[in-house]
């Protein structure tokens, strides 16, 4: 990445670099939090969540005018390129992140005063949140190593995210069945449910931009998928 | 049946990648000095090949091999073998200036001669007697002209000199005198080091009108220009062709470590 002949061209990648890995940060946190103030039924949380949000979005745009200007300056060639198309992807996917807890952050408000029907729905969600978080951090990790070994394993693993978003929609309808009071709240917690899975995705997003950059190609074969949840997203009210 | 079809598919798919120039283990020597080791490449026909490579790599002496230009330079020793359309262009039999017509050259400071702009085109079709009257002689010349996109701006001062121009215009008529011949290959040494944007624009334009008549090679510095006209790209370094391929794949996933360096600005 750096030892450019034009040393300004390697504090431009750098800070790409670390606009994104600031980005990033941010995103955990966001998916953290989120989560949190569902599991605890903490509206202030969920108010900050939302306030984090437009931080994100300012950072991606800061990162896409940076490498506009970048590739308008320096015509980067090859892997040059690459790294600039794939801080872009990356920091693409990375608001799209912020955006699903916002969702999520959204959802806490509306159902404020809505209980968890019980505390293994609570544990589904925490766990399925955990799994996410650390396949984001790795994912991150392996984009600021370039380290592609470790973005193919976050790949490879996109399936268990899935199966667990799987058996907590199907847990989620027997509640419904069980007591139709319980159906918006329940509902409410499948878009939840979506939305955390969704972001799994988006490392999955990431860990192929990681191999683009590093191949110069996109991956070949299949995305892994254990998800039988079609699901369209509606957008949160509130 | 089947066999026919495939006959004729195959002679499709030779006649889209035909072979124009091809080199093989060139060798040049300027006195003790060895300056291009081993060259081995195929030249396509109908297509842009541009060579790219840092200061002194070879380019120009490379591209000098290709019409002999090196024979003038007296301590320059080519060996190794290059073939135009089949035939050996060091044959001692062959006439070189009948070669240079066949195969043109554009330089990186346009040299129009002083003479005027009709002239300047007319020379060659003259001197190789391959106009027989006036009328046959002005036809060749405006429609090089044309071809080199220069006739419009040119057309009410066919008269006035030629180093008259501007320098993208000058460049142009360089490149319609070159056309007038009629040859089949045209090189060219950074034909666009001298122009600004728009007139590098035009030259670059016209050269991807003229690879469907002709086959082109141009030395460039600029890897934007490469990656924009050319279809083949090769890279050399200290005298070696160390890669060449699709211009698309040298610009995006090169193969070797040092065409990646260079075209990335990382050459220390
Ligand atoms: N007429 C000559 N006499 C002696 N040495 C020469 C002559 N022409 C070129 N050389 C040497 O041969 C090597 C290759 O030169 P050449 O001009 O082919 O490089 P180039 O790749 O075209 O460089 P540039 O990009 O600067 O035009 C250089 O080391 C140069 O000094
Ligand atoms: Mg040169």
């Amino acid at each position: 990445m750096s030892d450019h002949i034009a040393k300004a061209f390697d504090v431009d990648l750098h800070d790409l670099n670390r606009m994104v890995a600031e980005m990033g940060g941010l995103a955990e946190k966001e998916i953290s939090d989120s989560v949190q103030a569902l599991v605890r039924r903490d509206s202030d949380l969920a108010r900050k969540v939302i306030a984090t949000d437009p931080t994100i979005d300012a950072l991606q745009l800061e990162i896409e005018e940076k490498s506009t200007l970048t590739i308008a300056r320096r015509q980067p060639m090859a892997v040059d390129l690459r790294e600039i198309v794939g801080a872009l992807r990356v920091a693409n996917d990375l608001e799209r992140i912020g955006d699903l807890a916002k969702n999520i952050a959204k959802r806490v408000l509306a159902t404020a005063s809505e209980e968890f029907p019980s505390q293994k729905l609570i544990r589904g969600l925490e766990h399925m949140t955990s799994l996410v978080l650390s396949r984001l951090k790795q994912v991150l990790d392996a984009y600021a190593a370039r380290d592609l070994a470790s973005a193919l394993v976050v790949w490879k693993s996109d399936d268990e995210i899935d199966a667990m978003c799987t058996s907590l929609f199907r847990e989620l309808f027997t509640y419904m069945l069980e007591d139709p009071r319980n159906i918006t709240f329940c509902i409410h917690l499948m878009f939840c449910a979506k939305n955390i899975e969704r972001m799994g995705d988006h490392a999955t997003n990431i860990a192929e931009t990681v191999h683009y950059m590093i191949e110069g190609h996109p991956i070949t074969g299949p995305r892994p998928k254990g998800d039988t949840t079609t699901f369209e997203m509606a957008p949160a009210r509130g | 049946m089947d066999a026919l079809v495939d006959t004729e598919r195959n002679l499709t798919a030779a006649a889209a990648s035909q072979v124009k120039v091809v080199a093989r283990n060139v060798n040049v020597h300027y006195g003790d000095k060895h300056a291009l080791k081993d060259v081995s490449i195929d030249i396509p026909a109908n297509a842009v090949t541009a060579f790219i490579g840092p200061s002194g790599c070879g380019k120009s002496t490379f591209l000098r091999c290709i019409n002999r230009m090196n024979d003038t330079i007296p301590i320059a020793r080519v060996t190794g073998a290059i073939e135009i359309d089949g035939q050996d262009i060091y044959d001692r039999r062959l006439d070189v200036v009948q070669l240079r017509a066949r195969v043109g050259m554009v330089f990186q400071k346009p040299n129009p001669f002083p003479k005027s702009v009709y002239e300047n085109v007319a020379y060659g079709p003259r001197i190789h007697g391959m106009a027989g009257n006036k009328a046959d002689l002005d036809e060749v010349v405006i429609g090089s002209l044309k071809r080199a996109g220069l006739f419009e701006e040119v057309k009410d001062r066919l008269n006035d000199p030629g180093t008259g121009l501007s320098g993208g215009q000058q460049q142009r008529l360089c490149i319609a005198r070159a056309i007038a011949v009629g040859p089949e290959v045209i090189l060219m040494d950074e034909p666009c080091s001298a122009l600004d944007p728009i007139a590098t624009a035009k030259i670059e334009e016209l050269m991807d009108e003229l690879r469907e008549n002709f086959t082109i090679v141009i030395v460039t510095h600029s890897m934007q220009q490469a990656a924009r006209v050319s279809q083949r790209t090769a890279f050399f370094h200290l005298g070696v062709l160390v890669e060449e391929g699709p211009t698309e794949k040298i610009f995006t996933t090169p193969q070797d470590r040092r065409t990646q360096d260079y075209i990335t600005g990382r050459f220390g």
